[in-house]
């Protein structure tokens, strides 16, 4: 079981640094991006690894509460992505 | 070995799994070098890497004795959702004239997308 437990937190560590690099590689192109399309695809991606960081901490925590926190991020990120690819179109979110 | 011990194993090789996910999604995001290309890479990360990410966090729930499945509703949401971003991005890249626009449909005028209504035509 000892070996299980070391052999999880290295997994977890892993799985933070994998998050945390994709993180900083969004963000890269996120400034880079030559395109808006671009930005809001690099933000999206930024969404979706802030929610994998999220549930990551829930399991090294072995806490459930992060679960909610989890699921408003999902719905968050997608409402925000649809607005801003909707502004880009339309100039306007809502008509 | 009991159960517990092979689950910790499973969660474990389902972490790494999905780390490696988030990895190629992130740098084909960062490396490829056109925006319709661009837009694929990062579904990757979307589906399969937090889909394995949220399959250890249920079998982790199981495995500290505190059983819940509710993280599916995570999943079904994001596996529904994604595509429709997609869709919109994909949207702006046309409309932008970020991308070649595609070739003339067969029939119609021009795609339904580029189409502006009769009512927003000016001159």
């Amino acid at each position: 079981m000892i070996l299980a437990t070391q052999f999880l937190n290295v997994a977890l560590a892993i799985t933070f640094l994998a998050l945390a690099v994709g993180q900083i590689m969004s963000m890269v192109r996120l400034v880079l991006g030559p395109t808006s399309g671009d930005r809001v695809l690099a933000l999206d991606t930024m969404v979706i690894n802030a929610l994998g960081l999220v549930i990551v901490l829930g399991i090294y925590k072995g806490v459930q509460i992060y679960f909610e926190v989890a699921l408003l991020i999902a719905m968050l990120g997608f409402v925000s992505t649809v607005a801003m690819a909707r502004f880009i179109l339309r100039g306007d979110i809502i008509e | 070995m009991t159960a517990q011990i092979i689950g910790t194993y499973i969660v474990s090789l389902c972490l790494v799994i999905g780390s490696g996910f988030v990895l190629v999604g992130a740098i084909g995001l960062l490396k490829f070098n056109d925006p319709m290309t661009r837009l694929h890479a990062p579904t990757k990360v979307g589906t399969v890497g937090i889909g394995m990410l949220l399959v250890a966090s249920i079998i982790h729930s199981f495995d500290i004795g505190k059983p819940s499945t509710h993280e599916v509703l995570i999943l079904v949401f994001l596996f529904v959702t994604a595509p429709i971003s997609a869709n919109f991005i994909g949207k702006v890249n046309i409309h932008r004239r970020a991308c070649d626009t595609p070739p003339d449909p067969p029939r119609d005028d021009t795609w339904s997308t580029l189409s502006v209504p009769e009512a927003e035509r000016e001159g």
